[in-house]
């Protein structure tokens, strides 16, 4: 299959990006700076990503279509407000995550962004499950950037007027340069910041605006510190359809009032194993010294019994050590509990921690 | 101090006497991005030529580090593994790995030069 290419890639090109292969796209991983210099900058400044590649899934309908949505996501949609966004998963049965989301409320209905590994499949399986009844709108027309980190509303803001009132976890269209623009206040490397959904062919000029006004490119290698850092799950490696919310130690993204009636698709593994705990759970993990504990990476306690396996592990520059995230055994999951992870055929301590690893507050109430 | 030789592993040697002094290349290091961790080889070891050596991680993976020449590892560069950011600043000087006293020198002419290694990292790396 030939390597699909964003709107943004001939920009990435002239900002010297060394290129990856990422589900099926040809994205940028780093550019001539580096992934700690990018991944600080993100930090002090404001960092640019080409999140292009993640689906933009439009449904439309009414309250017949937050009826159906309930039946599928672990969500409170009836009292969602309009503009207002959640995070959430699409499950099978046995609560296994197919893909994990951000679904907002808009006017024509729902908005949904999507992993680009899976956008594919989660389109197929929500036409199943929602029959033809809705209009569904995968989006090829418009790309999507994530501009983050603490200057990023006041150069946001210059340019489209008015994204500075949007509160953490809420969007809204705006007019910009003759067109609309879906922007929410949100994102995934604990900074404040905006994801913008906007069209294909002004999404160039859009962010060599956005450099002019000092923000930079910022690859996936610096993303994935960063979200690591924030203790935030990366699809296929935290998630994946074998973890459930609750071993994943998402619970707190389930709506309270779906927990006492259920009726979403699977429901009754989640609240079975909310019930009686689940064997194994999400944790952070922060190896002592400078050691790096990578993905798979096995962990075991001190008579030599593997407990879990590491599922992301790299080195946090804000934190300035090495940070992991992993599953356990339950009875190994509280924070401080010493356990050993397996490097190069030595064993190695560390240590149970809690996320995130890094903590920025969030906009809130700015209205 | 005798012409500093390359390795296809991208490591650099140079030779003082019988002692080696061995490090990774300022090709290798832009290749690898920003190092965070180094592991060396105990001092006092014996290590063979080709084998591994130490590791080099970055921000994105873990490689290997080899000897280009088999000998006993006389001394290590802690400095490296106390600020791996170094091996980016300085990798073909004072982030030097170990040093060897090394068992046959003729093991060094299987070695490129400056001229012969710059040539084979400009057709590996495209």
């Amino acid at each position: 299959m030939e390597i699909k290419k964003t709107s943004l890639n001939k920009l990435h090109q002239s900002k010297h990006a060394k290129f990856v292969e990422f589900a099926g796209y040809e994205m940028p991983i780093q550019y001539s700076k580096g992934i700690i210099e990018e991944h600080k900058f993100t930090r002090s400044h404001s960092g640019i990503f080409d999140v292009s590649h993640m689906g933009q899934l439009f449904i439309y309908g009414d309250e017949s279509l937050t009826e159906e949505l309930e039946k599928i996501f672990p969500l409170d949609l009836k009292n969602l407000k309009q503009n207002c966004s959640k995070y959430s998963f699409l499950m099978n049965e046995d609560a296994g995550i197919y893909d994990d989301l951000i679904i907002t409320k808009i006017e024509e209905g729902y908005l949904i962004i999507l992993n680009a590994a899976c956008k594919d499949k989660d389109f197929e399986i929500l036409s199943n499950l929602l029959g033809s009844k809705f209009k569904m709108n995968l989006e090829n027309n418009r790309s999507l950037i994530a501009i983050q980190g603490p200057k990023s509303v006041e150069i946001l803001s210059s340019i489209i007027n008015g994204v500075d009132q949007l509160n953490f976890m809420t969007g809204n269209w705006f007019d910009s340069d003759n067109q609309k623009l879906f922007v929410t206040r949100s994102g995934y490397t604990g900074e404040d910041g905006f994801e913008i959904s906007i069209s294909n062919d002004k999404v160039e000029k859009f962010v060599e605006n956005l450099i002019e006004k000092g923000a930079q490119l910022i690859g996936l290698g610096a993303r994935d510190t960063l979200r690591l850092e924030a203790g935030l799950c990366l699809y296929g490696h935290e998630l994946n359809i074998n973890k459930t919310p609750v071993e994943a130690n998402l619970r707190w993204a389930i709506s309270k009032s779906r927990l006492s009636n259920g009726g979403f698709i699977g429901s009754k593994k989640i609240m079975d194993q909310i019930q009686d705990g689940a064997n194994q759970i999400r944790v952070g993990i922060k190896p002592e010294g400078r050691l790096i504990a990578r993905e798979k990476t096995k962990i075991f306690d001190d008579t030599d019994r593997q407990i879990g396996e590491i599922t992301s592990g790299t080195f946090g520059p804000s934190v300035n050590g090495p940070i992991a995230m992993g599953y356990v055994d339950r009875e190994f999951s509280k924070v401080d509990t010493k356990i050993l992870l397996e490097v190069r055929g030595k064993k190695h301590p560390a240590n149970v921690c809690a996320l995130p690893f890094y903590k920025k507050n969030y906009v809130k109430g700015v209205n | 101090m005798s012409e500093v030789k390359f390795s296809k592993e991208h490591e650099w040697i140079t030779l003082e006497g019988d002692v080696a002094t061995i490090g990774i290349t300022k090709h290798a290091t832009e290749m690898l991005g920003d190092i965070v961790f180094a592991e060396l080889p105990e001092k006092g070891s014996n290590v063979e030529k080709d084998g591994t050596a130490g590791v080099v991680e970055s921000t994105k993976a873990a490689s290997d580090v080899y000897t280009p020449v088999s000998g006993e590892v006389v001394d290590t560069n802690q400095s490296i593994v106390d600020d791996p950011a170094k091996i980016n600043e300085d990798p073909e000087g004072g982030a030097w790995f170990f040093k060897l006293k090394i068992k046959d020198s003729s093991e060094l002419d299987t070695l490129m030069n400056k001229e012969e290694y710059d040539k084979f990292a400009k057709e590996t790396s495209s």
